[in-house]
């Protein structure tokens, strides 16, 4: 029984169309696995049908009548429940309170009724089966616990539809099991469940119904029986080619950088689980991976953020100390995270950009302003970034110009390893080209480049040589020209107790 | 791409020029009022006066906006400043005990002025880095951190004389701490001391802000502490320069009263910090971290100081003057808040017109 359908669904957003034309059935009672490439629009697709998001063409129907939702709201209120990858729980209040949150039971329209919530907690969970008392406090449960509890959430108002936006990412290999029994289960209540995962064998493990996208459009859609691997790989990435294959022929140089089984735990394991790489002068090392694979947190091991085992040597010598003495040794680090971890927003574009490098500014502890501001205004200009005045706050950049600042103030410190995490994250196409632009060209100067993408299309593009990373380990190494799918067949994770 | 400054409206430009410099036209207005109500407001003595007022305050405030750059805050400055009261009266008046009381030696070891400075100061520094070494490394919040540290210190002060008032600081000839009374109210070519410390204090705090190093990390702290520390910038050592620059502004305010008043009282200070958080923010420091200038401050501490000594040479009751001071630092932040939204857009707008 089809539960919900969306017939040529489109979503433009400013300068992408997102989903060009998606036609999708929701089996009810059943798994419908959704599967693709980041930015296939699998999000995007997911948040139409949880009314987060509106069709900008085309309708969504339920039981045969076209539906409207406004709203999130409206969505719950046609049964529809979504469990976000990042959980969006409290983990101060009790389990009873954070399912209730925002519509909580109360007598007289003020007084919350505690008991009320709590019984119907205790009633949910003895529905799922899980020994979780409504009255602890969320903080004490473990994370496949409070995946339950979100989704209990969702149970609480009525879902019909559940939708679980890559529900194990974060869970061990028991709390998997345990999900996929809970998943039976409200299969055989009749619930109709959207699963997304990059987890290639899980999906085909849970899994009734499969639906591949690319690129906004779906590529793939039926029954389980007789998907494996490979077909799946084949609709997610069609036949790819290198788009900007390298010009010139790389000429490397010796090994600048070297990791040395690297381990760095984590709650229940470890985020890096004894990693070991080297990198040549003017190479640039891809390290692809899905979200939580250990990328960044062993970028940021290098860059002395997390206490860890094993040892970095630059040039032959050991890489310690503080993050200013290893920035000072070579290293320079472009964060994922621009605005937490890249910019310091309120300071000027020149502040900003001689942040690393101010002390060979300073002569003693007197600062030349008119040498800093010189090297400025002689980046601004090479990395071509559009400033009306480099005084301006950082913020009021837009975020191409300002991922540019943040390479600019990485290279001014005069690096030999550069270190990017996602360095096109954020940012639009054209200021993506100019980013990879540059990278060629710093590595073409002989700058040694590892950067971390989740994004296939580019690490082919740009590696000299690619490293996949999947739960804490490297799962492959290849060359710049290896074909995609031996890629993401290294990057799908596998949960021991499943497989 | 061009470097050229674009002016985007000259109307919005005209305006956040204005509020830019708010506090220096509500010194303006504050000074203007009162030359015209007040009697004897203008002569030259009671500028002289004035201006000794709000130097303490003034000292209290720079050291508190550099904490408050950075996104701390530090409520210890007051206790900090009866405290150092009470060790430089002590040592004018005992000197050091090397007994420690416990035993009597029937010797003491007693200090000059410069000495009696030096130690006043030390104890600043050593309640500064308290605060730091609390705050950097067992990651206490600062207010928590600084509040312990007000208690303590305010505590150590009561107990170093039992409570009583160290009179009569006039210092000994043979120890030569008979100059101490000039620390208060000495001058050079007429102006007194207070003042040219304060001077010779807010310039370098001012050097310091702009074109150096650690003035830069400063506010790089402040504007984003973990971005700052993935750039290289030494986070623990910028905190702990603030909080120790903060405390010895605050042992500087002590020997300063102790010597004014030839005497030292242990309540010396109480609500110090509260004139000096207050002047800061007057002045266009930003509590949540990031903003501030020392110009602003001291512009912020003179307005508070007219505001209060104008009020009383108008006779207006005390307790208006409380109100008046609240009304003006509320209305004060929330200009802030109107400029710091104009900025933005007028920022914006320029940035718009030079992208793409």
């Amino acid at each position: 029984m089809i539960g919900l359908s969306i017939r040529g669904g489109v979503k433009v957003y400013p300068g992408t169309r997102a989903l060009k034309g998606v036609d999708f059935d929701l089996h009810m009672g059943a798994v419908n696995v959704l599967v693709g490439e980041n930015g296939a629009g699998k999000s995007t697709l997911m948040k139409v049908i949880a009314g987060v998001e509106s069709l900008t063409e085309g309708r969504i129907e339920m039981g045969g009548k076209p539906v409207v939702f406004r709203s999130k709201e409206d969505a719950v209120k046609a049964g529809i429940g979504i469990v976000f990858q990042e959980l969006n729980l409290f983990p101060n209040l009790t389990v009873a309170e954070n399912i209730f949150i925002g519509r909580e039971p109360r007598r007289l329209g003020l007084d919350i009724d505690a008991g009320a919530q709590i019984a119907a907690t205790r009633a949910l969970m003895a529905r799922l089966e899980q020994k979780i008392d409504p009255e602890t406090p969320l903080e004490n449960l473990k994370v496949g616990q409070q995946q339950i509890v979100e989704i209990a959430k969702a149970l609480a108002q009525d879902a019909r539809i559940l939708i679980l936006d890559e529900p194990t990412s974060a869970l061990s290999g028991a709390e998997v099991e345990v999900l996929f029994r809970l998943i039976d289960d409200l299969k055989a209540q009749g619930v109709g469940i959207v699963y997304i995962s990059h987890r290639l064998d899980e999906l085909i493990r849970v899994g009734d119904y499969i639906t591949v996208l690319r690129d906004g459009e779906i590529t793939g859609a039926r029954g389980m029986e007789g998907v494996d691997i490979p077909w799946i790989v084949r609709a997610m990435i069609g036949d790819k080619t290198r788009e900007f294959p390298r010009t010139s022929k790389a000429a490397f140089g010796p090994e600048v950088f070297r990791a040395e089984s690297i381990r760095m735990a984590r709650a229940g394991g470890f985020a890096v689980d004894g990693v070991s790489f080297s990198l040549k002068k003017g190479e640039i090392l891809g390290l692809y991976g899905l979200m939580g694979a250990g990328r960044t947190e062993l970028v940021e091991c290098i860059m002395a953020q997390h206490p860890h085992t094993g040892r970095f040597f630059i040039e032959g010598q050991p890489l310690t100390g503080d993050v200013a003495t290893r920035i000072a040794k070579g290293v320079a680090l472009i964060p994922e995270d621009r605005k937490r971890d890249g910019l310091v927003q309120i300071m000027a574009i020149r502040e900003n950009l001689t942040l690393s490098a101010l002390k060979s500014f300073a002569r003693g502890f007197h600062l030349s302003l008119r040498a800093e501001a010189a090297k400025a205004a002689d980046f601004i200009k090479r990395l071509t970034v559009k400033v009306a005045s480099p005084e301006n706050p950082v913020s009021s950049l837009s975020g191409g110009n300002q991922q540019k600042v943040v390479i600019g103030k990485a290279l001014m410190t005069g690096p030999k390893v550069l270190l990017m995490d996602e360095p096109s994250r954020g940012i639009d196409i054209g200021a993506k080209a100019e980013v990879f632009r540059t990278m060629r060209d710093l590595a073409a100067q002989g700058l040694a480049i590892l950067f971390v993408t989740s994004d296939l299309d580019e690490v082919m593009a740009l590696s000299d040589r690619i490293l996949v990373m999947t739960e804490g380990r490297i799962a492959g190494e290849f060359p710049g020209t290896a074909p995609a799918a031996r890629i993401i067949a290294a990057a799908s994770p596998k949960h021991p107790e499943i497989s | 791409m061009s470097l050229a400054m674009t002016r985007p409206n000259g109307g919005q430009t005209a305006l956040l020029t204005l509020l830019r410099a708010r506090t220096f036209v509500a010194l303006i207005l504050v000074f203007g009022f009162f030359a015209v109500q007040a009697p004897n407001f203008l002569t030259p003595e009671n500028m002289v006066i004035i201006t000794k007022h709000v130097a303490l305050n003034a000292f209290l405030a720079i050291g508190m906006t550099f904490v408050i750059i950075t996104g701390g805050i530090d409520l210890s400055v007051g206790s900090t400043v009866g405290l150092s009261a009470m060790v430089a009266g002590g040592l004018v008046l005992y000197g050091i005990d090397p007994g420690f009381g416990l035993m009597d030696l029937g010797w003491s070891i007693q200090f000059n002025t410069l000495e009696i400075a030096g130690l006043t100061c030390l104890v600043g520094i050593f309640i500064g880095a308290v605060n730091g070494w609390l705050i950097t490394r067992a990651g206490v919040a600062p207010f928590i951190a600084t509040l312990g540290t007000m208690y303590i210190a305010r505590g150590a002060a009561l107990l170093s004389s039992e409570g009583r008032t160290f009179p009569n600081l006039s210092g000994n000839v043979d120890y030569g701490s008979q100059s101490f009374a000039w620390i208060g109210s000495g001058a050079i070519l007429g102006v007194p001391f207070p003042i040219w410390a304060l001077a010779v204090v807010a310039a370098l705090a001012a050097y310091a802000s702009r074109r150096t190093t650690l003035g830069r990390y400063i506010y790089a702290v402040g504007g984003n502490e973990r971005g700052a520390a993935l750039s290289g910038v030494r986070v623990n050592r910028v905190k702990m320069a603030v909080y120790v620059f903060s405390g010895l502004c605050a042992s500087i305010v002590g020997l300063i009263i102790a010597s004014q008043l030839q005497a030292s009282h242990p309540a010396t200070g109480e609500s110090f910090e509260m004139n000096a958080i207050a002047a800061a923010v007057l002045g266009g420091t930003s509590m949540s971290g990031g903003r501030g200038r020392v110009g602003g401050t001291l512009i912020g501490a003179f307005v508070i100081g007219i505001l209060s000594d104008g009020l009383i040479m108008m006779g207006v009751s005390a307790f208006w003057q409380t109100v008046i001071k609240g009304v003006v630092i509320i209305a004060a932040v929330v200009v802030d808040q109107a400029q710091s939204r104009l900025q933005a857009r007028v920022a914006l707008a320029q940035e718009a017109q030079a992208g793409r």
